[in-house]
């Protein structure tokens, strides 16, 4: 069901759901941006609609709702373990259509590869989705190689529409609280992209040989393993566990994850000074593999949705779209050998 | 509350059997399914966790043998007999026994690598009858690091078996043990009809690589050569992503591999 919204109208709506929800927005934090002087706009709890950034991608993706950068897991003292009490409230989620379908890969590694994970079943089971219409490409995106662009499995979709907003509601009970607000009720389609000034193309012969390229060593010096990349990017899944206890001597305290780079030393340290992908070349490889092979030979879709994301954060200017678009070329150079 | 895997539960330490200085097996309590090659978390509050394979299986009890190289194992050798251990698993695939059956096996094994096919040649040592014919071919660095030195002996009688040191002084070395690395030993091993039979192949990298092209030379087809790979881990079920290969997660589809998938892993 669609609808026109005044600004306040929405606002209402929105605080009518904070009894039950906290609610995560892109939002503008001053001065946090890559560059000096210039803002950050990355996820965080919203309790008005004027705090939500429409008009700028966001620096981070929305996993951090899901997929917190530090989760405690139990704690614990040298006998006894006690599971993290969930939160209180559940989440509404506003995220652009990449993201939506960032939630899928999510999915895929947190409820089916392997047995389920507890932390992010619990709260998965209580989010509801805002999709947030893309009124046009933003920097980097690629969503539409992707076929990422679009997206259906929202609660609610909200497009800005001069100073109000289009609203379309899936949910009933959602819809019962709009429509008595409503300056109109008309057909709403979220707005999306049809075309993205970057494009990708994957080539339909890809094998893993193509680790044999020698397109990945330009990376060795490049790179500088900072990571970025992936806590920015909403399909990144990695973790770490870690123990933190309370005093020196005792054994009080609790265990934590928290997300890991594969791009990161230390990823795969084994004891007694092992590890595998020293070069940055070959760690890039890993990255790239991952998000536009392996993952899909395992699943069935593609890991990247194509925010571009990786690309407007890393320090080195290394695109990850162009990296992709030199497959196909070293399918060549392989085959060739 | 769903099945939380990541939290562990209690285990007693009911033995412990001390084979070096620094590898002890640890006798755990455990009811429930599990097979040889899968793996424990062992996961000590303040000290972290460690995936530790299943050495033994026995009724109500689980083996861990342990070698002490870090953080965790170091705190897992400050614990004695009755003490607890908190635990997770087990996980991994482990080694399917029907894949051995009926025909003729060889397992090559080196060092620490003798523990996750322990459960697996323990099983054929008891039940001769279910395999054509056995073969172990175990080697560790000197005689001081031999492992499981008591089964080896009681294994003899119903296989035969190989033990071999890279090196060793005279007179140190126990008298039914060889000299030499593992892949020396192989074309030793007496086989009937070495198309169809099958190969175990568990170790330090390079000891499993150089085992592998040893057996294929032999004549051994590549889908009959099994091996299990140690990767970095961190949860063992599929979500950390410290150990993905390629498609492929260690704890989940592995450690145990077929060589013709074995084989395709590019770390
Ligand atoms: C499937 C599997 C089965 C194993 N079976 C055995 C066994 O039966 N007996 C045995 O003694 N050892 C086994 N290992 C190796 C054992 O897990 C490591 O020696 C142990 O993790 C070292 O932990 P630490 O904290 O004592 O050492 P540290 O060096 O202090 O560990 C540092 C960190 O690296 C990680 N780490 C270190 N080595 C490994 C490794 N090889 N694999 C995964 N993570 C590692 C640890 O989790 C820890 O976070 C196995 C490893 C794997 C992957
Ligand atoms: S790899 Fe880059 S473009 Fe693809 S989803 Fe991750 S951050 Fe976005
Ligand atoms: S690709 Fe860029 S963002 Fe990613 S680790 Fe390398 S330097 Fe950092
Ligand atoms: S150990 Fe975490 S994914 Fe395999």
């Amino acid at each position: 069901m669609g609808f026109k919204l005044s600004r306040e109208a929405f606002d209402a709506v929105l605080q009518s759901w904070t009894d039950d929800y906290v609610l995560f927005a892109p939002k503008r934090f001053e001065q946090g941006g890559i560059y000096s002087d210039t803002d950050c706009i990355r996820y965080g709890q919203v309790q008005a609609v004027d705090e939500i950034v429409f008009d700028s991608k966001s620096l981070y993706s929305f996993k951090e709702a899901l997929l917190p950068v530090s989760e405690t897991l139990f704690f614990f003292t040298e006998e006894t373990v006690k599971e993290a009490d969930p939160p209180k409230k559940g989440a509404i989620i506003f995220l652009r259509s990449c993201d939506l379908h960032g939630l899928k890969r999510l999915d895929e590694i947190y409820l089916r590869n392997g047995p389920e994970d507890a932390y992010y079943r619990r709260l998965r089971d209580r989010v509801q989705f805002v999709l947030m219409g893309c009124p046009h490409s933003f920097e980097n995106c690629f969503c539409v190689s992707m076929g990422t662009n679009q997206a259906t499995d929202y609660a609610i979709s909200v497009d800005v529409e001069g100073d109000g907003f289009l609203v379309d509601c899936k949910s009933e009970a959602w819809a019962e609280r709009i429509t008595p607000r409503a300056e109109a009720e008309l057909d709403v389609t979220p707005r999306h992209v049809t075309e993205n000034a970057v494009t990708v193309n994957i080539p339909e012969t890809l094998t893993i040989q193509v680790a044999s390229s020698r397109i990945w060593d330009e990376y060795d010096n490049r790179c500088i393993d900072c990571g970025r990349c992936n806590f920015v990017c909403p399909t990144c899944t990695c973790f770490t566990m870690q123990d933190l206890f309370y005093t020196e001597n005792g054994r009080v305290g609790e265990r934590r994850r928290i997300w890991a780079s594969c791009m990161v030393d230390g990823f795969t340290d084994v004891a007694g000074g092992g590890s595998y992908r020293k070069k940055n070349g070959e760690r890039m490889r890993f990255k790239v593999l991952h998000k536009v092979y392996d993952f899909k030979v395992r699943t069935g879709s593609h890991m990247c949705v194509g925010c571009g994301r990786c690309d407007d954060v890393c320090p080195e200017y290394i695109s990850f779209s162009n990296s992709v678009n030199k497959l196909d070329q070293a399918m060549k150079e392989v085959s060739g050998r | 509350m769903t099945d939380n895997e990541y939290v562990p539960f209690l285990s007693k330490i009911t033995e412990i059997i001390r084979h070096t200085d620094i590898e002890y097996t640890f006798r755990m309590t455990y009811d429930g399914d599990v097979k040889p090659g899968q793996f424990f978390e062992v996961s000590i509050p303040k000290y972290g966790e460690a995936p530790i394979s299943v050495s033994g299986i026995g009724d109500g009890t689980v083996d861990l043998t342990i070698r002490k190289v870090g953080k965790v194992t170091n705190e897992v050798f400050e614990h004695t007999m009755g003490d607890h251990l908190f635990l997770r698993g087990p996980y991994g695939n482990g080694f399917d026994l029907d894949d051995y059956r009926g025909r003729e096996l060889v397992v090559v094994a080196g060092g620490t690598g003798l523990s996750p096919v322990r459960g697996v040649v323990d099983h054929f040592a008891r039940h001769p009858e279910e395999v054509k014919g056995m073969t172990l071919i175990t080697g560790f660095k000197s005689p001081a690091d031999i492992l499981f030195f008591g089964d080896l002996a009681r294994w003899k009688q119903s296989m035969e078996v190989i033990l071999t040191v890279d090196c060793a002084d005279d007179g140190d070395k126990p008298a039914a043990c060889q000299i030499g690395l593992v892949t020396e030993h192989l074309p030793k091993v007496k086989l009937g009809d070495i198309s169809r039979a099958v190969a175990i192949v568990v170790g330090p990298p390079a000891m499993m690589r150089f085992s592998v092209l040893g057996l294929l030379e032999l004549g051994f087809a590549e889908k009959n050569i099994w091996i299990s790979q140690e990767r970095k881990m961190c949860c063992g079920i599929g979500k950390c992503g410290h150990c993905k290969i390629g498609d492929v997660y260690v704890c989940l589809d592995g450690p145990v591999f077929n060589y013709t998938k074995g084989r395709t892993l590019i770390d």
